[in-house]
């Protein structure tokens, strides 16, 4: 029995393995806290809040995506409805003068997230797949649609605001500088990342990788798949609530679009684009879809379009998103043939970068024809001038794209040779890749 | 009765688009997201079309556009994604969407482009209750009941239509059977994105010719194909028609509960209620679709004539 046990029982940690994982937390606590530090101006500060609300949002959605299987398109419900709870409490806290400190305010969000997920949640989540990814759309679409006519409480198009500052100071903080948000934000963000990971260890984040696996063989081990989506669902609507609650905070306005498609297209984006395999991935997709749709928007008009190519490019060639192309090589690192990889990854490189300078200039080129026709035709596109009036410009393009492509399709095949050789000689030494 | 009218008009609009959509979803196993786009594709390419040739060669090209378009998605799209599994094809659609609507954007602007009836079908075709009815809504109606019949008569008496038929409950054993499905999968996909491309031309100039159509439809759409039942035809007809009708009539009255029980008026309906109290019918004409899915997966999961859980 003991040996069965001992066999089925991963082994207890050792003491540097737990070493490395405490450390890990505060070693994430210790950079938050130095973050700032490093770079203090208010606009970068901002963007720090706005990564760390988009952390616990796009973890809180991949425990529907990644770890029960559902493909939620309306998950920012919960996160609009939890920011909008949030802000009428505190408007209701602070003309009453209760006393109630804005940060645990955001446990308000948290709750009415999940309140309103385990009101909804039952009847969309009695199936998976197809049939839950519509019916997420269409409850996405129903309160959204009502958010528009129920002015009272949504405030119609403008929303509704209000001032965080007038709630009850705690060590003197009033939270009126983005500092002391960003510190709020951090770490909250910490707290549910934390809770988030936790939850993934629990037995019942391993029931809902059963459900996501295989739901038949659920049933058969005596679970009933229903009730673990439910609880799946409501567990992400209260995260979801409380990023709603961070973003209402840090924005002191809750308005229609926290609710629309729109959201739930992001967060969707950021999740699948980071990778839904690890838990790690939604992090990355939070930080990196933040900082693009940031610092595109400043470089491209269309930046919309090139979001949408990324993510059908992701979602083509690399399913496993950002973490699952980094960690496809881990066995190869460990066998030690990565070095055989990586020369035709040089190789294709450059092709690529071409294919992809020549999809760039053409579509900046059209758009200056069709968006801004009047304009002078020396523009400037990621920071690089370009007439795109002259012949040569459209010629460059052409070859850049066409040629890039042919050399590309070609090189990439390599790299597909290279690869199958080196993984084939990893797991000849014993590693699996 | 011009409700009824123009409530089976938007009714077959709809079933021209869900129809497509849904023997794509049966046969294929992916909702298509980007439907809606080919919609909109149809509608633009119509408008471009009969600028330069005039309304009747653009009812024929644009469609035939928009079909190789989805064919091609298929081909080179679709088919590659497969491997990566169903979320991740749904996913696939899902921003090919958002790319489509971009580039309309980029091409025609995000405001309604000016897209005409045709100068011979713009005259009164009758006149109820002194209201005119447009000849154009007639001429739609029919198109779409002509195409209705049509694809009714392809599935049900050619070979083709068999094949398909077997191709949407057994693609494996079709498969078995010696015929491509790959081939008939692509044929399948670029036939329902016309299908919704010619949707789009004939409704252009009624309604509006904007970027955003696509968005407003989409989610419409899905709720046609769930509330019919997923992958049944039939149930996609009934759905479209009951949708279509319903908003329809919705639009057109304005009664609200304070208008229905004003009389009693309780104190609390003019406090935090009183949005609830003094919606009209016709304000939440565009969440009807929504509260009936909600109602339908409530009572009846399946959809109304769907036979698979799914």
């Amino acid at each position: 029995m003991s040996e069965i046990a001992s066999s089925v029982a991963p082994p207890l940690p050792t003491a540097a393995e737990k070493l490395k994982f405490y450390g890990l937390w505060l070693a994430t606590a210790a950079v938050l806290l130095l973050l700032p530090k490093l770079s203090g101006s208010g606009g970068s500060l901002t963007t720090f809040s706005l990564i760390g609300i988009s952390i616990i949002f796009s973890l809180s959605y991949n425990i529907l995506l990644g770890q029960t299987g559902m493909l939620s398109f309306g998950h920012a419900v919960y996160y609009g409805l939890g920011g909008f709870l949030v802000i009428h409490a505190i408007n209701i806290f602070g003309a009453q003068k209760l006393p109630i400190p804005l940060p645990i305010i955001p446990l308000i969000g948290g709750l009415s997230g999940l309140f309103f997920a385990a009101l909804l949640g039952w009847v969309s989540t009695q199936r998976s797949g197809t049939a839950f990814a519509m019916i997420s759309l269409g409850v996405g679409e129903l309160i959204a649609s009502s958010a528009l006519i129920l002015r009272t409480f949504f405030g119609g198009e403008a929303g509704v605001s209000a001032n965080r500052t007038k709630l009850l100071k705690l060590f003197g903080w009033n939270f009126g500088p983005q500092i002391q948000i960003y510190y709020l934000v951090a770490a909250w963000t910490l707290i549910a990342v934390i809770a988030m990971y936790a939850l993934t260890r629990t037995p019942l984040g391993r029931m809902c990788n059963a459900v996501r696996d295989n739901p038949e063989r659920v049933q058969f081990v005596g679970y009933n798949p229903h009730v673990l989506r439910y609880l799946a669902f409501c567990f992400a609507g209260f995260f979801a609530g409380i990023a709603g609650a961070l973003a209402a905070i840090n924005f002191e306005i809750a308005n229609s679009a926290y609710l629309g498609a729109v959201q739930s297209g992001t967060v969707l984006f950021s999740t699948y684009i980071g990778g839904i395999g690890f838990f790690i991935g939604p992090i990355v997709g939070a930080v990196f879809v933040t900082l693009l749709s940031l610092s595109l928007s400043d470089l491209t008009q269309v930046w919309q379009l090139y979001f949408g190519l990324i993510f059908i490019a992701v979602v083509t060639f690399a399913p496993g998103g950002i973490t699952g192309l980094l960690m496809m090589h881990r066995p190869l690192m460990k066998a030690g043939t990565l070095t055989r990889v990586l020369p035709s990854y040089l190789v294709a490189f450059l092709p690529t970068l071409a294919m992809i300078a020549g999809l760039v200039l053409s579509v900046e080129t059209i758009v200056h024809y069709t968006v801004n026709p009047g304009d002078d035709s020396h523009i400037k596109a990621f920071g690089v001038p370009f007439d795109a009036a002259s012949p040569y410009i459209w010629a460059t393009a052409a070859i850049l794209l066409i040629g890039g492509f042919l050399v590309a399709r070609k090189t990439w095949s390599l790299v597909g040779h290279a690869w199958d050789e080196a993984t084939a000689e990893a797991r000849e030494e014993g590693i699996a890749a | 009765m011009i409700s009824t009218l123009n409530g089976v008009l938007y009714g077959m609009l709809l079933f021209l688009m869900a129809s497509g959509l849904t023997v794509i979803f049966s046969m294929l196993g992916v909702l298509n997201f980007a439907h809606a786009s080919f919609y909109m594709l149809g509608a633009f390419f119509g408008f471009q079309i009969s600028r330069w040739f005039g309304f009747w060669p653009a009812l024929l090209i644009a469609p035939l556009l928009a079909g190789a378009i989805g064919a091609g998605v298929e081909r080179y799209g679709l088919r590659r994604v497969h491997r990566n599994g169903h979320v991740a094809e749904l996913l696939f659609t899902f921003g090919l969407a958002f790319v489509i609507e971009e580039v309309v954007q980029i091409i025609w602007g995000k405001s309604p482009v000016d897209f005409r009836v045709p100068p011979s079908l713009d005259f009164p075709a009758f006149t109820i209750f002194s209201t005119n009815y447009p000849a154009y809504k007639m001429f739609m109606l029919l198109v779409s009941i002509v195409i209705f019949v049509g694809l009714l008569l392809v599935l049900k008496k050619t070979r083709i239509g068999l094949i398909v038929q077997a191709a949407l409950t057994h693609p494996h054993m079709v498969g078995h059977l010696g015929h491509n499905v790959g081939q008939i999968f692509m044929l399948v996909f670029g036939v329902g994105t016309a299908l919704a491309a010619v949707a789009g031309v004939i409704a252009g100039p009624a309604l509006v010719t904007q970027s955003n159509m696509a968005g407003l439809l989409g989610p419409i759409l899905f709720v046609v194909v769930v509330v019919g039942g997923l992958g049944s035809l039939p149930g996609a007809f009934v759905a479209s028609l009951l949708i279509g009708i319903v908003q329809t009539f919705a639009v057109s009255m304005n009664g609200s509960l304070a208008g229905a029980f004003g009389p009693l008026g309780p104190d609390y309906a003019s406090t935090w209620l009183a949005d609830i109290w003094d919606v009209t019918v016709a304000q939440i004409a565009p969440i009807m679709p929504y509260l009936l899915l909600v109602l339908i997966l409530i009572f009846r999961p399946m959809g109304l004539l769907g036979t698979r859980e799914t």
